[in-house]
């Protein structure tokens, strides 16, 4: 869509990190336990208490600063930041304000648009943090009170802030599941948005050319977006909204401080949340119950060794190694390491890798969806598949009959390919069987033959079903390399 | 430093305290000589000291993710004011909150 402004977009990404405590107390971090059943003295700020940091999350955060390109810090201390809400019992959030373990960094995507062109988008830093409780609120507000849990409370969430690099909504949600994509290749967290473990902030204006000159519009920061569609769906909606109080106000940026917008799902629209002017003032300083932290040559050692392949390593390998079409290798990555790893099993089992590209797409990732499973749980193992390809590449069967061995493994798994074609009555057909099928069906149809000899290589196509009338087990390809074969051999 | 009534406005606010204007007056002028009084640490030479973020001479004290026992639910909740047994209750909160990780 043509608009006459660009949009400008940086996003904040909270990332729930992996860990099974909390950043500073030994209380779980499991999702859907009772309320404030995992709770200790030190995560309900208790006064006395004193946190001690968890070296798990250190090594997660710089895992994934190394994955962004990150600089990574050698000295990093926690800071404090005031304000008050009943869901941070403390009165601060301990986080990083002006040493944050991960500096400037970036992450490259393919670009919406053209997706043969790479974006970069740069990152500021990313800072380790804890998060804050959960408030409920009863519907009928004013009336009841509301309801604390914190067994949140605590749990250590790494803050990416990126530069305004991003120039699309589109992209803005590219740039997400890229995102997403790499931590979860990286285990650092299991980026699961339902249960809050990947949120997203946007902050957003438009410049718009007048006359010669770039003007911009005020910062709005969008909050509340829960889903990559939510992301897409709210910056579509907030560009378009600040283009139209733009022309209704012509206020541009100084005009207004920042302002912070909530997205409202269900309506469809950005709505601007009260607040108090000087909330921004956090008055940060640092945690004197902490000491800085030095990050050591053997923990980026460490870290290093824990990185693995990244998707758009694994991507490129499955372009340039396997021929794989840039589009196919990122249907494969996008499924997660546990495809990757499919795929390159069969690979290693002897199969090509363009038809084991097709054959988890179409038959492996259906049935995945389908019955709703993971692909640690699928029944056919990647050497089992590996098997039936090179089957159907050996012509001991043809893919429609190789569908169907597929299909009686998921109601059999285990068995092999011969076992398979026993039960599916499958026979193997020898060569000469088939040549006698074809000669006699190139004798009941000269038209075919006589079209052929005019130069009509497709006519063959209407003996195939001939033949599969005839025989079952009669592999097309066979069939239309043993016709051309034999009416050659005449001309 | 000397702290005006305006200064002290603000800080109250952040604290969330409501001060008469007699009390600002006089919190002006304690504050005022509280800063005062550290100030006199910019007298000392640093000179070649370096920047420390912390006064212990300790570092990168970390502990092992490993789960500790907490508290049951209802020593947790023992203390507050309020609660249903299974939550804390708090008044209700007005408007949408608007810091840093939500
Ligand atoms: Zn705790």
């Amino acid at each position: 869509m043509e608009v006459p402004y660009k949009i400008v977009i940086g996003l904040e990404v909270h990332v729930q990190l992996s860990t099974r405590t909390k950043l500073f107390c030994g209380c779980s971090t499991e999702f859907g336990a009772a309320p404030n059943t995992q709770v200790c003295p030190v995560c309900l700020g208790q006064p006395g208490a004193l946190p001690v940091m968890n070296r798990s999350a250190i090594d997660l955060a710089i895992r994934t600063g190394l994955a962004l390109n990150c600089e990574i810090a050698s000295v990093t201390k926690w800071d404090r930041k005031n304000y008050f809400y009943p869901d941070l019992p403390k009165g601060y959030q301990i986080s990083q304000f002006d040493q944050p373990i991960c500096g400037p960094g970036y992450l490259e995507f393919s670009d919406p648009d053209q997706p043969e062109q790479m974006l970069r988008v740069r990152l500021i830093r990313a800072h380790l943090e804890e998060d804050a409780g959960k408030s409920m609120h009863d519907e009928a507000a004013g009336k009841s009170a509301s309801r604390i849990d914190l067994n949140r409370t605590g749990t250590p969430l790494l803050e990416i802030v990126s530069e305004p690099d991003l120039h699309s909504p589109q992209a803005a949600k590219a740039y997400l599941t890229e995102l997403r994509l790499l931590l979860t290749y990286l285990g650092v967290s299991d980026c699961n948005m339902q249960e809050g473990s990947l949120r997203a902030d946007a902050n957003i204006n438009l410049h718009i050319d007048r006359d010669g000159e770039t003007l911009a519009t005020p910062i709005v920061e969008v909050k509340n977006l829960n889903s990559f569609r939510a992301v897409e769906r709210a910056l579509i909606y907030e560009s378009q909204r600040q283009y139209d109080e733009w022309q209704r106000t012509g206020a541009v940026l100084g005009d207004a401080p920042k302002r912070t917008f909530g997205w409202d799902d269900q309506r469809g629209v950005t709505i601007p949340q009260r607040e108090k002017e000087e909330s921004s003032d956090y008055r940060y300083f640092p945690d004197p119950d902490l000491v800085p932290v030095h990050i050591t040559s053997e923990q980026l050692e460490y870290a290093r060794s824990q990185l693995g392949e990244s998707p758009s390593a694994i991507r490129q390998r499955l372009v340039n190694e396997h021929a794989l079409k840039p589009y196919d290798a990122d249907v494969i990555v996008s499924q997660g390491r546990g495809v990757v790893d499919y795929f390159d099993r069969m690979i290693q089992a002897g199969a090509n890798a363009k038809r084991s590209s097709s054959w988890i797409q179409q038959e492996v990732l259906r049935v995945m969806n389908e019955s709703n499973q993971g692909i640690e749980d699928f029944c056919i193992t990647a050497e089992q598949l590996s098997e039936l390809v090179l089957a159907v590449d050996a012509g001991d069967l043809d893919t429609t009959r190789a569908k169907d061995v597929f299909q009686y493994w998921l109601q059999h798994p285990g068995s092999n390919v011969q076992s398979a074609k026993q039960a599916l009555g499958i026979k193997d057909v020898d060569q000469s069987e088939i040549e006698a099928l074809c000669r006699e069906l190139l004798a009941e149809n000269p038209k075919i033959v006589a079209q052929y000899k005019e130069g009509n290589t497709k006519a063959l196509g209407a003996l195939i079903g001939a033949a599969k009338k005839k025989n079952a087990n009669a592999d097309p390809r066979l069939v239309r390399e043993l016709s051309q074969k034999i009416i050659e051999a005449e001309l | 430093m000397e702290l005006s009534t305006d200064d002290i406005r603000k800080v109250a606010s952040l604290a969330r305290l409501e001060f008469s204007e007699q009390e600002l007056a006089s919190f002006s002028t304690q504050l005022s000589r509280i800063v005062a009084f550290v100030e006199k640490l910019n007298e000392v030479d640093t000179a070649g000291v370096e920047e420390m973020a912390h006064p212990l001479d300790v570092h990168s004290v970390l502990r092992a993710d490993e789960l500790q026992p907490g508290l049951s639910r209802e020593s947790a909740l023992h203390n507050a004011p309020s609660h249903d047994d299974e939550c804390f209750l708090v008044p209700p909160v007005l408007g949408q909150k608007s810091h840093g990780s939500r």
